[in-house]
């Protein structure tokens, strides 16, 4: 799992920050909440820098060290920002076992990006994922919330020329 | 709704809006109510249909409805999975049963014109399975559909998951109002019991034991969670019954509250699931507003509330220890058991924790009773299990059997077969915990024991098939590399002993270990099982163990003579032009990254050697099969 610090100033906003004051107190008093208020400070900042996750210490009273711990352990919370489009590519075994490793370096040439960076101009970021449950369709990869399967790798050329 | 005569009210009301489904015919004209359609069309809206552009469909399908004036005459349905998702988008129409697949857009005006105004099947349009001889059979005499029989899945690709009153009309929640008012705890406790039902998740515990225990703790505050945080790869059953049947869950933890006195339960979803989420949540609410969650159910003074919590993408999760502190919204690190849940749990108190399958049974063993559940199976294992079919199958999807069914009916009959006509090589179960089945193991029957006896695992139901274009040691390589990136770091034995297991695969798929290095990766499995901490860590080395038992030539090839027989380690590859039937048609030196192919336009050409970087561009392009990998 990559998750190295960040090099990228911090931009937030106070409209950011008021909205996630909101969260916070929507959950205050909900048992074991915080795996919650941070998807959901997620969705407001794109990652969860840390200012931001200095902010949810001060405002609920769990230590900052508790909370980077939790940031850090999970898959989808993400320290650095994220591109415009996400591209997944699924490597999981339905994926795996038709191909998807292939397609999984084309995708990273093309993009000149591995697991967890994001190209210079801010467009891109790759992912590797474990299963999106679209076996069917398998190999699978994903921009943001589109799925395309039964890939080729003419198809992934064209599927990243969309964007 | 107050008490369980309303909730009679409602299903009898309904029950006139999946009349068409149910009972396959349109005989209901003479109680004809707002509910009443001539038509039904059903249109898969699951993940794997929803990829295949079945949103596109419905909303075309809609339009075109409207456009020639049936909107009062044919209802559309959105539901969950039926299963055969390798021929997705799927849409059948009833009372008829039609049954069309991989539909396209371009095809929706047709079947609106034909099929629903005047009444004529697109047979061309139809899976061709269903027509013989230009006559249009039954969806349930195909190959696919003949064997199986759905419990867990029996409302998938039947109702609309996201109005709890056709769940309702198919005699939901009757179970839970049994429950309520006729059994007493302990007597659910033992209908559960006695049917034999066995955790789906993977490890097989008897469900009723796991109540038992729970019941048995005395507390103000217990706990009723639900697994759903399917983290092997290519396993989705739960995911399609959450997208197809959520109101199941709902009303079986509900069960599950009662049995063991708990009023608060919690749904652990991976957030990679965004439809289920929605479907479930929506099912929850719905069934807050109409009284079957809250204070006092049915008037029956029994309160039960359900909240879901979203996984971020851990596997380690899906062990009950790590899954129970990722709710407490901590770090997802299991602990030690003793204490079980069923002592502490969540937030220390007693917890059950069941995943998602299991509870699907739960509501029809209630209604239909323990007998009827325990007549289906084999000795130990009763009941049916769902599959899902992925890799180098033709028909890719979801299935249900009854335990018992042999691997060789799942893949050959039911699963259609290898592709290109290849051969069959292992059927890969269990995910990351379980191991690979050789083709001498097809005819044994599918149950938890028997799969543990033949190394591998039940696990939550992932099955992929592998071909003879799939290398083992780098299929154990692939499972080992996940491990490894989803072990969670607390306990050493598999946090080093993972790592040095992939090392030494990674040099034997790179041609670089001795003989010696198999006695080593064996002795470290043997170590990491006995010594990990939790599930993920005692079934990691599975994948290695089963595949040095059955392909254990394979490695010999990688480590005595240097060769991948599969094909597929990149470092022990060459690829070849054959001359004999190279046309120099220059293709490949085109595609070529490298510029490592040359020769003249119209002779044979020949790969450089030096300069190749095996990425296998050529074979791909090469339209005369006259490049080889060896």
């Amino acid at each position: 799992m990559v998750n190295k610090k960040t090099n990228v100033p911090f931009t937030g906003t106070k409209v950011q920050e008021d909205m996630l004051l909101n969260v916070i107190n929507e959950h205050r008093g909900v048992k074991g909440s915080l795996i919650s208020v941070l998807q959901k400070t997620q969705d407001i900042y794109g990652y969860l820098p840390l200012e931001v996750q200095k902010i949810i210490s001060e405002n609920t009273g769990i230590p900052l060290e508790e909370i980077y711990g939790v940031t850090s352990f999970y898959a989808q919370f993400s320290l650095n920002p994220k591109g415009k489009y996400t591209v997944s590519c699924c490597l999981g075994t339905a994926c795996y076992v038709k191909g998807a490793g292939k397609f999984y370096e084309q995708i990273s040439n093309e993009l000149g990006i591995s697991t967890g960076e994001c190209t210079p101009d801010g467009k891109f970021s790759l992912e590797a994922c474990r299963c999106i449950g679209a076996c069917g369709l398998a190999p699978v990869m994903t921009v943001n919330d589109d799925i395309y399967g039964r890939l080729t790798s003419e198809e992934v050329e064209k599927i990243l020329a969309k964007y | 709704m107050k008490n369980p005569f309303e909730l009679n009210e409602l299903r009898d009301s309904m029950k006139s809006a999946v009349a068409l489904r149910v009972n396959n015919s349109a005989a209901v004209t003479d109680s004809a109510d707002e509910y009443t359609y001539r038509s039904n069309v059903l249109v898969c809206g699951g993940t794997g249909c929803t990829s295949s552009g079945s949103a596109k469909l419905i909303e075309t399908l809609r339009r075109e409805i409207a456009a020639s004036g049936l909107e009062k005459d044919v209802k559309v349905v959105p539901t969950g999975c039926f299963g055969l998702c390798a021929l997705g988008p799927i849409m059948v129409v009833y009372p008829e049963g039609s049954f069309y697949s991989m539909v396209k857009e371009e095809d929706i005006a047709e079947i609106v014109r034909e099929h629903l105004k005047e009444g004529r099947v697109v047979t061309r349009l139809l899976y061709q399975e269903t027509v013989k001889d230009g006559v249009v059979g039954d969806l349930a005499h195909t190959p696919f559909y003949k064997k199986q029989m759905r419990v867990a899945l029996r409302n998938c690709g039947m109702i609309d998951p996201e109005d709890i009153n056709e769940y309702i009309a198919m005699d939901g929640y009757q179970a839970l109002a049994k429950c309520l008012t006729e059994y007493t705890p302990e007597r659910v406790i033992e209908i559960i019991s006695a049917s034999g039902l066995r955790g789906r998740g993977g490890a097989g515990f008897p469900t009723g034991t796991k109540w038992r225990l729970a019941y048995n703790n005395a507390s103000e505050q217990k706990y009723v969670c639900c697994n759903a945080d399917e983290g092997d790869p290519g396993a989705f059953m739960d995911r399609a019954v959450l997208e197809g049947d959520p109101n199941v869950l709902v009303e079986a933890m509900a069960i599950a509250g009662y049995a063991i006195g708990a009023s608060q339960g919690y749904v652990y979803v991976r957030a990679e699931y965004p439809i289920a989420v929605k479907r479930l949540s929506i099912a929850i609410q719905q069934a807050r507003e109409i009284g079957l969650l809250g204070s006092n159910i049915l008037g029956t003074g029994f309160d039960f509330e359900l909240e879901i919590r979203l996984g971020a993408g851990a596997f380690v999760c899906g062990e009950e220890t790590a899954l129970m502190t990722s709710i407490e919204g901590r770090r997802g690190e299991p602990r030690p058991r003793p204490p079980f849940p069923a002592q502490k749990g969540v937030f220390g108190e007693p917890t059950i924790l069941n995943n998602v399958e299991t509870y699907a049974n739960v509501p029809r063993i209630i209604l239909l009773g323990s007998d009827w559940f325990s007549s289906m199976g084999t000795e130990k294992s009763k009941g049916t299990k769902v599959f899902a079919l992925g890799g180098k199958i033709n028909h890719t999807g979801l299935v249900e059997v009854p335990m018992g069914t042999t691997l060789r009916e799942i893949i050959e009959e039911i699963g259609g077969g290898i592709p290109k006509g290849k051969k069959f090589k292992a059927a890969q179960t269990g995910g990351p915990s379980g191991g690979c089945i050789p083709a001498s193991k097809m005819e044994v029957p599918i149950d938890y024991d028997n799969l543990v006896e033949i190394g591998s695992m039940m696990g939550s139901g992932g099955l992929i098939v592998m071909d003879e274009d799939n290398c083992m040691v780098d299929i154990a390589k692939f499972f080992l590399e996940f491990t490894v990136d989803e072990s969670c770091g607390k306990c050493s034995p598999c946090r080093i002993g993972t790592r040095r297991m992939l090392e030494i695969l990674e040099k034997i798929t790179q041609g670089k270990a001795e003989l010696s290095d198999l006695d080593k990766l064996e002795e470290l499995c043997n170590h990491v099982k006995m010594n990990a901490l939790c599930g993920l860590g005692q079934t990691a080395p599975n994948p290695v163990l089963s595949t040095l038992t059955y392909f254990r030539d394979e490695y010999l090839a990688h480590i005595v003579n240097r060769k991948c027989p599969a094909g597929v380690c990149k470092a022990l590859l060459s690829y070849f032009v054959r001359p004999d039937r190279c046309k120099g048609c220059t293709m490949c030196a085109k595609v070529c990254p490298t510029g490592a192919i040359y020769g003249e336009r119209k002779s044979p050409h020949t790969i450089d050697q030096k300069i190749c970087i095996k990425c296998g561009a050529c074979i791909d392009t090469c339209k005369f099969d006259s490049i080889i990998r060896q």
